[in-house]
């Protein structure tokens, strides 16, 4: 094992932790359905200052977790998602912002989801688990806010899934938060965009280790399934031109044809190493919850107009980011949402950044993604008097929040 | 909570020891003074008022406007160059292209839409005049004059088109302009029902008390437009 040298503009070895709610009372999905208890993990980095007033939420992706930031040991060979973005002096600046990312309902990584045990049966939900929607994950991050004693968010921040939740808290919780950051996005999930969660969720579905979700005692997990998912997944993430540079019809260990079913270019090798790898850290089932709650996702009903979700949200502050080449959230998803805002009103920055990179572009864009974020919440901090943490201070918000 | 908070301690510098360059507001600095012609445009602007700026650029009128005039600024403009720095400056910006209109704002939402220096690269100045007056109370615009003597003089001696007196650009560099003058624009706006009231000349950056020979004497024109 090698021990990797924590970098100094990281936010250092970081530690996950967990809250507890609805133990009495039930957690009321959308749907009808109930959930009791729900448990969400999260992590925080940097400090909350002395009026609550700094804190950023930020909201993960499809496969991603609230490992956001740092490393989880010294010899953590891999740091948190959003490392580009999170820690001492970078967009979201720890020394200036409480960071907090948590693990949405639903998913494999720790916050309650379908590998959990249903305590009716004591055993695995699988598909018992009840579907959830973005407005369920978010109203879930909303009792982890109040848990937190944080009254209201500086501001909410996430790409593509992420964006859809960083939109949900605009519309529907606008109280809660002073600022929106909705990155590589949509208002509405597209057609396309169902079609593309349908054919990870048949790909799954078609594994005969799948088993209708009942895979976690019998330990034969449906790996393939979820690896054909992924790839799909990948090949959306990317663009034409980014494969051209990435990958061209190079040949992967081999001089020419060979005339046979081996993997012999170098893209089938990536999608293949992406797709495996993915099983070993993701969940089947966890994958068809997620992606359905993001084939619900429409912020234009239920009256057919986006603009009429948007109509308390006056006092929020966005900033609006798509990317030229994101074919999958393309730029005019971004474009109708900030016709949306403008026409009622709200205070809305907009830049289609220039990439190449496709949707992961709103990773991959680090230079002008910390330039704007980084000047938008200056700007915030500024605008809303956001005092600095002080230094040597230590917030014990878990232990305040449970002593009130 | 504790923890976590502890070991970032351990392994960053203190909070608040390094606040990078980026962070610091442009507030504290004095601001180099505005461009002659936004610096007119600016005085047509009321305290407190609401104003849209039209391919805004980096972003220098309005800044100027929200921290002098107190005004609730907002702009659009096309090029990444000029967003980021708008952003930097703390404004509130959109992206995007004059050409495909305002639409998306509702009628009567800005005390004042501006336009400076753009009129010449518009391909239905029309359509925007029309926009910006449907949106803004007032508009407010500033371009070239090419009736400039040294213009007419320039085509006269050399035969080659003359640059307008204040942009840079040759008739074949883009973005392409439309060259006319002040008497073009005030018969234009007759004939598409707007109404000059207000009206303020330049010459190479000093106002110029003149009304009969402006077209000779003035280099830019800065007028304030109602609908008629």
């Amino acid at each position: 094992m090698t021990t990797t040298t924590v970098p100094a503009d990281s936010v250092g070895i970081v530690e996950e932790k967990t809250f507890t709610f609805a133990e009495d009372e039930p957690f009321c999905l959308e749907s009808g359905a109930t959930l009791a208890p729900v448990t969400i993990t999260y992590e925080t980095y940097g400090r909350l200052n002395e009026d609550r007033s700094n804190a950023i939420l930020v909201c993960h992706a499809l496969s991603g977790s609230a490992h956001a930031a740092g490393y989880h040991s010294a010899d953590d060979p891999k740091p948190g998602w959003w490392e580009d973005s999170i820690g001492p002096g970078k967009a979201l600046d720890t020394d200036r912002y409480f960071v907090i990312c948590s693990s949405v309902i639903g998913s494999c990584y720790g916050s309650t989801g379908p590998m959990d045990v249903n305590p009716a049966t004591g055993k695995p939900y699988g598909l018992h688990f009840p579907v959830v929607t973005i407005g369920d994950m978010v109203r879930a991050q909303v009792r982890l806010i109040d848990h937190l004693g944080i009254d209201q968010l500086l501001c909410v921040v996430g790409g593509s899934m992420g964006g859809m939740q960083v939109l949900e808290w605009a519309a529907h919780h606008p109280e809660r938060i002073k600022a929106a950051i909705p990155l590589a996005t949509t208002a509405q999930h597209s057609p396309m965009l169902i079609a593309f969660s349908e054919v990870g969720r048949q790909a799954i579905y078609a594994d005969p280790n799948w088993n209708n979700g009942d895979y976690y005692e019998n330990g034969k997990r449906p790996d393939a399934g979820l690896a054909v998912a992924r790839m799909v997944g990948h090949i959306t993430y990317l663009s034409e031109e980014s494969m051209q540079q990435k990958f061209g019809r190079r040949l992967q260990n081999m001089e020419q044809y060979g005339y046979e079913f081996e993997t012999e270019f170098q893209v089938e090798s990536y999608l293949k190493y992406n797709g495996n790898n993915f099983t070993r850290r993701f969940d089947a089932n966890s994958y068809l919850y997620v992606t359905k709650a993001m084939d619900y996702f429409d912020l234009a009903q239920p009256t057919g107009v986006l603009a009429a979700a948007f109509l308390n949200s006056l006092d929020v502050k966005f900033l609006v980011v798509s990317f030229t080449s994101d074919w999958l959230y393309p730029s005019y998803h971004s474009k109708n949402l900030v016709s949306a805002l403008t026409a009622v009103g709200a205070d809305v920055t907009y830049l289609d950044i220039k990439s190449s990179w496709g949707h992961d572009a709103f990773l991959l864009e680090v230079e002008t993604m910390t330039h704007l974020m980084g000047d938008f919440l200056a700007r915030l901090a500024r605008e809303e008097g956001v005092e600095l943490p002080e230094i040597g201070e230590i917030e014990e918000i878990g232990d305040w929040a449970l002593a009130v | 909570m504790r923890k976590a908070t502890e070991e970032t301690t351990e392994t960053g510098t203190p909070p608040g020891s390094r606040l990078p360059t980026r962070f610091e507001p442009s507030l504290n600095l004095t601001p180099p003074p505005l461009r002659p012609d936004l610096q007119a445009i600016a005085e047509l602007v009321e305290d407190g008022s609401m104003a849209l700026d039209l391919g805004c650029g980096n972003g220098e009128l309005l800044e100027h406007l929200a921290r002098v005039k107190h005004v609730k600024a907002r702009g659009i403009e096309l090029s990444e160059t000029g967003m980021l720095a708008c952003v930097r400056r703390g404004l509130s910006v959109r992206q995007g292209n004059l050409e495909e209109g305002l639409a998306d704002y509702p009628d009567n939402s800005f005390d004042y839409v501006i336009l400076a220096q753009t009129l010449p690269f518009l391909d239905d100045p029309a359509m925007i005049l029309h926009e910006m007056l449907r949106v803004g109370r007032k508009a407010i615009v500033s371009f070239p004059n090419w009736g400039y003597w040294r213009c007419r003089l320039d085509l006269l001696l050399t035969g080659r088109i003359p640059l307008a007196p204040d942009l840079p650009q040759r008739w074949h560099d883009a973005p392409r302009w439309q060259a006319f003058t002040i008497t073009d624009f005030g018969a234009y706006c007759h004939d598409i029902g707007i109404k000059i009231n207000e009206q303020i000349y330049l010459a190479n950056g000093k106002r110029i008390g003149v009304r009969k020979y402006k077209n000779l004497l003035a280099t830019t024109a800065v007028f304030g437009l109602i609908k008629r």
